[in-house]
């Protein structure tokens, strides 16, 4: 499937674009204070979730932070220790993997190797007794979706990784399950396939309606793909939101580290208003002020973040310099051809991350190495976090 | 000199190295197999006679130059002629299936376990199924007598159980071939098929439930026909030595179990009779090579079948 193939219209909804959230969000799985601990180890730890339907959910993640463990639950490979799972509405915990409503896509793709490609698809159609020519017709329904048709009498080994990839996704929805599960969809897929098929698994969901669980480890592509997204650490969860809610109010530093990039100055709260407050971050030469209220009371710790991309880089100084700036000199510069990341070191040796699009051709950019520069920010764009 | 005769060892080992590797094993099957098999088609058509050796020369030369060749088919005739011979063979064909089959059901379960076992369990548990190979083979078969014979371990254990009011008769019996083979070639049914296993992916069983098969059902779709290979495998080991074997109807068999082992046996030193030993060793040797290239070829032709399927 290549892009300038899709339907605009599906362009158009997908990647970055907020999704028409359903009228009245109606929950398909719920999770309820479900631990699960391997003999010593808690993989996952007391964590309450509820996904809705047609929704594309992300648990996002490092590796062993129980992700994959919770996913395996909801397909029913691990019994929780504690807790139930709802499906459906209806009590699933103790349910065998084969009698769950839910279908998975492995992260190995897990194909079965003496079958060929349509046999890998009928097969669950199989167990479930379909009559024959039922079976055949939806087997080519799902090779036409997945642009396959042509390769339906191949072995699994005579595929590419690419088309692999999409007999798994055909196998696990050719039963039409209410939950679809999908273990790292994109991992063993080289860049460029992954940024097609993203786009390719949000088109697919928008148009069957159909509950996407995705595990992943990579925030980019939670970020593009996602409804909503569950960061996960040690087993719990930090903080379930959409990708433009957490980029931007990220809860914690760990989630604002994890979900992108930032930078994190430790301060105390010198000044606590109702609209607006000032912090004072021993590595920052200037005040910070924030033109909100902050969390905490006068003296208290707080950080001050800021993103990379929502910080200025100039020779002279702003206009204010009395607040919100920091002197420093360009230590290094990371091109990325759209934009390139400037490595600042700021007087008090602390270094700052600052992104800039390269929006001209210019052969020599305006600030490079060794620069004295001034940083600086706008007092909305700063997040203050308590912990 | 020397430096170029160093020279071209050097290129001989690089260039050559490959080949030598391949060949110093196939010289030594050439040697030790392919040259005394071809002693032994040579006598096959040869005639018994009394002697050293006690058969006619295949080449001789007489009167001066000619050159004499005198082969004879009449000893394969015989084969056919004597029905003792097929009804060996047949038995033993028989005796060779039944035993396959039995160590196939015995072996699968273990070679299962042991493949999914844990880790450090699972090198114990394959030691242990290769520890009878460090006694000789000829030992355990005679252990098997101790055990089977009618005031043996089983029978004394049976009677002092009380399921049995007498011995049974199970030494020299048909019965005691089976236990006999079976026992011997069990760990050349398994290792293979424990081979084919470890390695096969988890996830796939997890993906046939995944899709709505229960547990007996994945193995019946999944687990089974990936393990084809060790079976067939496995199979091979057991069937092709016990169709010849000679040790065990020998010891543990009676007067009523034909295999064509002992019938080559007796042929050899109870009648002397080396040509039609040899035919019979030739017949056993073809009737068995047969199937297998058979066999070897349909599957090549399936192989290629499904692969132009494809294209």
């Amino acid at each position: 499937m290549s892009e300038s193939s899709l339907p605009a219209a599906h362009q158009q909804r997908s990647l970055q674009q907020k999704r028409i959230v359903p009228p009245n969000p109606e929950p398909v799985i719920v999770i309820d204070g479900v631990t699960k601990r391997f003999g010593d180890f808690t993989a996952v730890d007391d964590v309450s979730l509820t996904i809705d339907r047609g929704e594309l959910f992300s648990l996002l993640g490092g590796s062993g932070c129980g992700k994959t463990t919770l996913l395996r639950m909801l397909a029913g490979f691990e019994t929780p220790t504690k807790g139930r799972i709802l499906i459906d509405g209806q009590d699933m915990t103790d349910v065998p993997p084969y009698a769950r409503p839910v279908n998975m896509m492995f992260q190995s793709y897990a194909l079965f190797p003496h079958m060929t490609v349509e046999q890998n698809i009928a097969f669950g159609l199989k167990q479930d007794g379909m009559a024959r020519d039922a079976i055949r017709a939806r087997v080519a329904e799902m090779l036409d979706m997945v642009e396959l048709s042509a390769l339906g009498p191949r072995k699994p080994h005579q595929l590419s990784g690419g088309q692999r990839q999409r007999v798994a996704l055909a196998r696990a929805l050719a039963k039409r399950p209410k939950v679809l599960l999908l273990d790292e969809p994109l991992g063993a897929l080289d860049k460029k396939l992954r940024e097609r098929t993203q786009l390719e698994l949000v088109n697919l969901q928008c148009q069957l309606g159909i509950t996407f669980v995705v595990v992943t480890h990579d925030q980019e592509e939670a970020m593009t793909m996602s409804d909503r997204v569950a960061i996960m650490n040690q087993g719990r969860i930090l903080q379930v939101d959409s990708p433009h809610a957490m980029y931007e109010f990220p809860g914690t530093r760990f989630v604002a580290e994890f979900f992108g990039s930032i930078n994190a100055f430790e301060g105390t709260i010198a000044e606590d208003g109702l609209t607006h407050a000032v912090i004072s971050c021993p590595d920052l030469d200037a005040p910070v002020y924030v033109n909100h209220s902050v969390p905490g009371y006068e003296g208290s710790t707080v950080w001050a973040a800021l993103r990379p991309e929502k910080i200025t880089l100039s020779k002279q100084p702003p206009a204010d310099p009395a607040r919100n700036v920091a002197r420093g000199v360009v230590e290094d510069i990371v091109y990325l051809g759209g934009d390139s990341t400037y490595l600042v070191r700021l007087e008090s040796g602390r270094r700052i991350r600052v992104a800039l699009q390269n929006l001209t051709r210019a052969a020599e950019p305006e600030v490079t190495w060794d620069d004295a520069v001034w940083v600086s920010w706008r007092p909305e764009n700063v997040v203050v976090l308590t912990s | 000199m020397i430096a170029r005769a160093g020279q071209w060892v050097t290129e001989v080992l690089q260039a050559g190295g490959r080949r030598l590797v391949i060949a110093v094993p196939f010289v030594w099957l050439l040697l030790f197999f392919l040259a005394p098999f071809a002693i032994v088609a040579k006598i096959s058509l040869a005639e018994f006679r009394v002697g050293v050796p006690p058969y006619t020369p295949l080449f001789e030369i007489v009167e001066g130059a000619w050159l004499h060749i005198r082969a004879t088919l009449g000893n394969y005739a015989y084969l056919i002629d004597d029905p003792l011979y097929v009804a060996a063979y047949l038995s033993s064909v028989k005796i060779a299936a039944v035993s396959t089959v039995f160590a196939l059901l015995i072996g699968y379960p273990m070679a299962y376990g042991i493949a999914r076992s844990a880790q450090p369990w699972r090198n114990v548990l394959l030691l242990a199924v290769m520890l009878p190979f460090w006694t000789s083979f000829l030992i355990r078969v005679y252990a098997w007598i101790g055990i089977l014979r009618s005031n043996g371990l089983l029978n004394n254990f049976l009677l002092w159980l009380g399921v049995i009011d007498e011995p049974l008769v199970l030494l020299n019996t048909d019965l005691a071939v089976y236990i006999g083979i079976v026992y011997s070639y069990l760990p050349f049914m398994i290792l293979p098929l424990y081979a084919t296993l470890e390695k096969m992916d988890l996830s796939l069983l997890e993906a046939a439930q995944d899709l709505g098969c229960r547990p007996w059902k994945a193995f019946v779709t999944v687990t089974l026909p990936l393990s084809l290979p060790g079976i067939i495998a496995g199979s091979m080991l057991v069937f092709i030595p016990a169709v010849g074997e000679f040790v065990i109807p020998d010891l543990l068999g009676g007067p009523s179990t034909l295999m064509i082992g002992k019938v080559l046996w007796s042929e050899f030193f109870n009648n002397r009779d080396w040509p039609v030993a040899s035919a019979v060793a030739i017949a056993m040797l073809v009737l068995l090579v047969a199937p297998i290239v058979f066999f070897q070829r349909y599957r090549m032709r399936q192989d290629e079948k499904a692969r132009e399927a494809a294209l």
